[in-house]
């Protein structure tokens, strides 16, 4: 197969050709040293602030789709065949405000200022998704961009008259999606992408077979879907994680399958792409799933790379293996599908040899039962877990047929609650039940105690997840309305 | 004739901030953002991995074989003094020598061809070390004997010993935690050689003068030869009060150094590993009262968190002691500070400057009050407000604008206190899962530094002969809309249209020997200094004018956009022009320092404050007792800022400080592992409130009717500061909430910050 050694994609509607491109280069650095477009700020270079918030358009199978993400963990090499927005794109060739930045400006939504361009991008991708949104849809939109002056209520005002300054219809970047599209589509030949800045090396494979042969020549190669995780790696510990495979832009990994008997996410499935149809299948999830870190990290992030880092404190495995997900590994032409719960092994070991990658997740159609879905953190939105637990529990004639319950940050894997099924099951369907079952969580986990909580709390809450679960399930009201 | 038309953007109205627009588009500059000279170099710190430690070897040379790398800097290298102490006490360190204080303390600097490259290389460092024992924590500290990083003070009235003979008297411990700035720009400094000893240094400091003094210091120097510049800073909120002088002095000296451009930027874990926060306290109280719930005597001990050197807690740590009545007379009292030595960074100013964590102490013991006397707190605060009893603060000061009574009363009605707090009660009789609580608490902050000196201030105001105005003064603009604000002031002193001013960074150059912007005081003493300009100019023009046009002064005014001479109307850059051809000077210096206060700490006597801000707020929350989880469901606040210069932008203020200050009491934790290093260093680990946090409703209302009765810049207050406190009332309504699993029948006696971790252990303790 032909490789192109460089990285082709547009920025603020310029096409831009990159040859020397690191593995561990960031969108942030190209922007702001090598562009001097320095409207985007460096806040944390961890994904966790937003200053860096840009919008990248990518092409999916609905069209041209723009998305808030951070500039600080997105690496450039990952870039290719999309367009890049900065907030210097905004103003448009006449140079009046845009009406995102004139409600800003009307509603004093900046103070310092140095926030203030990534909350404009944030609400401005909020803005032609959503014209009137409500204020739930701006606190969502906004859960990745902190701002330390405002209190964020004259943002929040901003954002709700965004559309009395224009239409997002009249924006240019709508005006413009015709031939942007067009732009992007010249942009794809189908080619393996193969660059280095003489040090390091970044590989984006043509397709999933591409991919396997990659990883069949460098089997120690970094995966890298999402950056959400791996981008810390570089920006926080300075790791060299050449040769870096990217699996983000490749279409076969970013199917969404629905069978009838599970819903198959390829691996670079985001967040973001999966939510509804997650939703759809199981709605006690859709709350769940924007209390997963911030806007712009589920834009980025992948349920395959939240599974695939095998950390103890992801979001999605512990609900997904209560609901009975299944992983296929492939590696070269050869597949194997097991248990979600068999993949983690133990702490920073999963079940994925050298040259294996996570291929899919399976995640089963819903037949009946009582779900739940919970998340612990000190803060509501954009924190890691304390606790995260998924409770499936299956009735017949009034007893428990099935128990699956499983949690994250109890142990050193995402874990299921095996002493606490067992005193679940077979018992009625009752408050009795299910207090046995907190006391057997004793037996299934010693937690630890760090900067996110005791081990006497993350227990302690545990077990009260499983009250909560039955007042909830029996009609009580046991939950805040905004957890 | 009648005035009908007034100038754009006077005084007491409501104005943009003047870089609004440049902040949405991105235009606006920050350090980082300034264009770099072809060679620029970049310095990076390298730190101590290890709390306390005898240095026995530090190896650089795989730092200095580093490819890209140009040298390195050590104490040895540091040609004036190896100090950065803003206090003077010379202890502060800019590279440790022989013993390792904390974690994250800066042992060297890297300077190479690119930021990347010195931050990699920097981590090449081979540091011998012999550990000693360390201790991150204040109550640890002391047990081990620790010493204070700088004299404390005590603050006497009265005689406590006849006051704690009170019928009831409660004793308790409440631990406050402390807070990182988390501004969202971080610490950065960018330095430029000049000709001679000269050095220009590009900085996001709150302090520019005394950055220029310190790297004066470090560098061997006259701090004429150090030019300090800031245009504005992405948030500083006391963080680069003093804690920029070791990135401006490290960059001026690579800069001088290496003859070439040089900038330092920490990447966000070092910033918050090496730089200081608020301080941490643990207050022992002891709380005297009658039945009645009047207070009779308190005796109390602030020991803080102080970190490895002095900086500036021993004001820090007095602040605390000055705000430890908030607003309620203490008949006997005795306040001890106890400023302790820790291995952990030094802690510096964050907004409230000790004060909070004074005026929490205050709350807690009228929560200890209203829960033993079965009352509702609130009763207890009024019963205990400055003017039914006595007047005197515990540091003999005379409250005599204490507009609280009225205040409280504004609030109570208009948020419905008495009827919400009969439906929390009914609501939480009903045992569910859910438990609310509410609470309303009064907020008293003293305006004025305690450094009585530091209560002055400079501006130089120039008008061009095209009628233009270049305004220039001490403060620094960090978002707070100080240079909007003073530029309102000098629009109102000419009469002319605001954006006929230009405001320009704030530079050494121009305005020597200025304090801190700090205190709350930027717009207080930047404005009185900035019209003392104004005046001068004014005066000078109207000399003129009654010569030239043979009138009294009275008969020159200055009108909207023109000047009135005697019934002659001339527009006011016609009047410029001619008054530059008659040669009238076109300039001034303007000089303010601030009336009437005095302080002698030696005796804990004075009139530390020239004024008092006020303010109060209500908080409703829900707790779920199951997780400790919660939510803030509303809140009213009703705040005192005098007349309002710029009321748009001090509500701005009010609810920003009220978000920061719910962060720093619930979600905002800092913690240390066992073996002394900071676990919570960047906004992955710690976190500040997002949107979704703040109070579902939030009404937030100034006091329109208030005036300062001191005659200060157009009779406002400051407003920086004092609303920090108001969200005391969200962690009392969740102690509330609390308290109801035992039937309110025991104080709370929440920790902060308020967790839900803490929350939910609370709620354990209470249950038995």
């Amino acid at each position: 197969m032909q490789t192109r050694d460089e990285i082709r994609f547009l920025l603020n509607g310029r096409d831009v050709a990159v040859q020397a491109v690191g593995a561990g280069d960031t969108l942030l650095d190209f922007l702001r040293i090598d562009r001097r477009l320095t409207g985007t700020k460096e806040g944390c270079a961890e994904g966790d602030c937003g200053a860096c918030t840009v919008l990248v358009g990518r092409l999916t199978p609905t069209g041209l789709r723009y998305e808030a993400v951070n500039a600080c963990i997105r690496f450039l090499a990952s870039l290719d065949g999309c367009h890049v927005v900065t907030v210097e794109y905004l103003q448009g060739p006449d140079g009046r405000l845009n009406p995102v930045q004139q409600a800003m400006v009307e509603h004093h939504g900046s103070q310092c200022g140095f926030c203030t361009p990534g909350f404009v991008m944030s609400l401005y991708s909020l803005w032609m998704e959503t014209a009137r949104p409500t204020a739930q849809e701006v606190e969502t939109a906004i859960q990745g961009n902190l701002c330390r002056c405002t209190g964020y209520a004259p943002i929040i005002r901003a954002a709700l008259a965004i559309n009395d300054y224009g239409s997002a219809g009249a924006d240019h970047l709508a005006r413009e999606r015709a031939s942007v599209t067009d732009r992007l589509m010249a942009l794809r030949d189908g080619r393996r992408v193969s660059v280095s800045d003489g040090t390091s090396r970044a590989i984006l494979p043509a397709d999933v077979d591409d991919l396997a042969a990659v990883l069949a020549e460098a089997p120690g190669a970094t995966i890298v879907a999402g950056a959400t995780d791996v981008g810390l790696w570089v920006t926080k510990q300075l790791r060299d994680i050449s040769p870096a495979v990217f699996i983000g832009q490749i279409d076969g990994l970013r199917k969404i399958d629905r069978r009838d008997d599970g819903v198959v996410l390829g691996a670079g499935v985001t967040y973001t792409d999966a939510q509804d149809i997650i939703a759809e299948d199981y709605p006690h999830l859709a709350a769940y799933w924007d209390r997963i870190a911030g806007w712009q990290v589920r834009n980025m992030g992948t349920i395959g790379g939240n599974i695939a880092n095998g950390s103890p404190i992801g979001d999605t495995p512990p609900v997904l293996i209560a609901l009975g997900a299944t992983i296929t590994l492939r590696r070269g032409g050869e597949r194997r599908t097991l248990p979600l719960e068999a993949f983690f092994v133990d702490y920073g070991k999963q079940d994925r040899s050298a040259g294996e990658f996570v291929e899919s997740v399976t995640v089963p159609r819903p037949r009946g039962g009582h779900h739940a879905a919970y998340k612990i953190s000190k803060r509501r939105d954009e924190d890691i877990s304390s606790v995260a637990a998924g409770f499936n529990i299956q009735v017949e004639n009034g007893v428990i047929a099935s128990a699956r319950v499983a949690f994250g940050g109890m142990a050193a894997t995402p874990k299921r609650a095996a002493a606490a099924e067992v005193a679940l099951e077979g018992q009625p369907w009752g408050a009795p039940a299910f207090e046995a079952a907190a006391r057997a969580l004793t037996s299934d986990f010693t937690p630890l105690s760090d900067m996110r909580a005791t081990s006497e709390y993350r227990m302690k809450v545990a077990q009260n997840l499983f009250r909560r679960f039955w007042l909830e399930q029996s009609g009580e009201d046991a939950r805040l309305k905004s957890a | 004739m009648k005035q009908t038309v007034s100038i754009q953007g006077g005084v007491h109205t409501d104005l943009h901030h003047d870089s609004a627009i440049k902040h949405v588009t991105g235009a606006a500059e920050y350090c980082d953002d300034i264009a770099e000279p072809v060679d620029t170099l970049h310095a990076y710190l390298g730190t101590s991995k290890i709390a306390h430690a005898r240095i026995k070897s530090i190896d650089l040379g795989a730092v200095r074989a580093a490819p890209g790398v140009v040298g390195v800097l050590t104490a040895r290298d540091i040609p004036g003094v190896n100090d950065v102490s803003p206090t003077g006490r010379h202890d502060e360190p800019v590279f440790a020598t022989d013993t390792i204080e904390f974690w994250g303390q800066p042992l060297f600097a890297v300077v190479a061809e690119s930021r990347d490259i010195a931050r990699r290389a920097a981590e090449l460092a081979v540091v011998e070390t012999e550990a000693l024992a360390h201790e991150t924590d204040v109550a640890s500290a002391m047990d081990a004997g620790y010493p204070h990083v700088t004299d404390p003070l005590k603050l006497e009235r009265g005689d406590v010993r006849e006051g704690q003979k009170a019928p009831r008297r409660i004793k308790g411990q409440m631990r406050v935690g402390g807070q990182d700035h988390m501004y969202l720009e971080g610490h950065i400094a960018f330095a430029m050689p000049g000709e001679d000893e000269d050095v220009i240094v590009h900085s996001s400091t709150q302090h520019p003068s005394e950055a220029q003094h310190m790297v004066a210091h470090v560098l061997g120097v006259p701090s004429n030869a150090v030019v300090v510049n800031v245009r504005r800073m992405g948030g500083g909120f006391g963080g680069k009060e003093s804690q920029m002088n070791l990135f401006c002095a490290v960059a001026a000296l690579a800069a001088k150094t290496w003859n070439r451009a040089v900038k330092i930027r920490p990447d966000r874990d070092q910033d918050m590993e090496s730089t200081g926060k608020r301080h941490d306290f643990l207050v022992d109280y002891d709380v005297a009262f009658d039945e009645t719930g009047r207070i009779q005597a308190v005796e109390g001990q602030f020991a803080a968190r102080c970190g490895w050197t002095s900086d500036l807690s021993g004001p820090v740590t007095d602040r605390a002691l000055f705000h430890a009545d908030n607003a309620y007379y203490y008949p006997h009292v005795r306040l001890t500070s106890r400023p302790m030595k820790t291995n952990t960074v030094s802690n510096t100013a964050f907004r409230g400057f000790g004060g909070p964590q004074g005026v929490i102490a205050a709350e807690r013991m009228i929560e200890e009050i209203a829960y033993d006397l079965g009352r509702d707190p609130l009763e207890i605060r009024k019963a205990n407000f400055y003017g039914i009893h006595g007047d005197v603060t515990p540091y003999h000061q005379t409250v005599e604008d204490n507009i609280l009574p009225r205040l409280v009363e504004d609030l109570e009605q208009d948020c419905d206190y008495q009827a919400r707090r009969a439906a929390v009660l009914a609501q939480n009789a009903k045992g569910g899962i859910i438990r609310k609580g509410l609470a309303l608490t009064p907020v008293k902050f003293g305006i004025s530094f305690t450094a009585t000196w530091y209560n002055q201030a400079g501006s130089l105001v120039h008008i061009y002969n095209d009628g233009s105005i270049m305004l220039n003064h001490g403060g620094t603009e960090m978002g707070q809309g100080l240079n909007t604000k003073v530029a309102q002031v000098v629009a109102d002193a000419f009469q002319v249209d605001f954006d006929r001013i230009k405001i320009t960074r704030t530079t050494t150059e121009k305005v020597p020997n200025t304090s801190a912007t700090a205190a709350s005081s930027g717009t207080d003493l930047n404005g009185m200094a900035a019209l003392n300009a104004c005046d001068q100019i004014k005066a000078r023009l109207v000399d003129w004018a009654v010569g030239r046009w043979n009138v009294t002064p009275d008969e020159v005014q200055f009108h909207p956009n023109q000047v009135n001479i005697g019934g002659e109307v001339i527009a006011f850059n016609d009047f410029i022009k001619m008054a530059y051809m008659a040669r009238v000077q076109l300039w001034a210096a303007g000089f303010y320092k601030t009336p009437k206060i005095h302080w002698d700490r030696e005796k804990g006597m004075g009139r530390p404050f020239y004024y008092f801000a006020y303010g109060a707020a209500a908080a409703e929350v829900s707790v779920d007792t199951l997780t400790g989880e919660y939510s803030v469901d509303r809140v009213d606040v009703l705040h005192d800022v005098g007349k309002s210069l710029n009321p748009v932008l001090d509500k701005g203020q009010v609810e920003g400080a009220f978000v920061q200050g719910m962060g720093w009491l619930t979600t905002e934790e800092l913690w240390w592992d066992d073996a002394g290093r900071l676990r919570t260093h960047a906004p992955s680990t710690y976190k500040i409130p997002l949107a979704s946090d703040v109070p579902r409703e939030f009404n937030v209302n100034l006091a329109d009717w208030s005036e300062n009765r001191e005659r200060t810049i157009k009779r406002s207050k400051a407003v920086g500061e004092p609303p920090f406190m108001l969200p005391i009332c969200v962690f009392e309504a969740l102690g509330m909430a609390v308290a109801s699993v035992k039937d309110y029948a025991e104080c709370p006696r929440l920790d902060a910050p308020a967790t839900p971790e803490r929350v939910l252990m609370a709620i354990e303790r209470l249950r038995g």
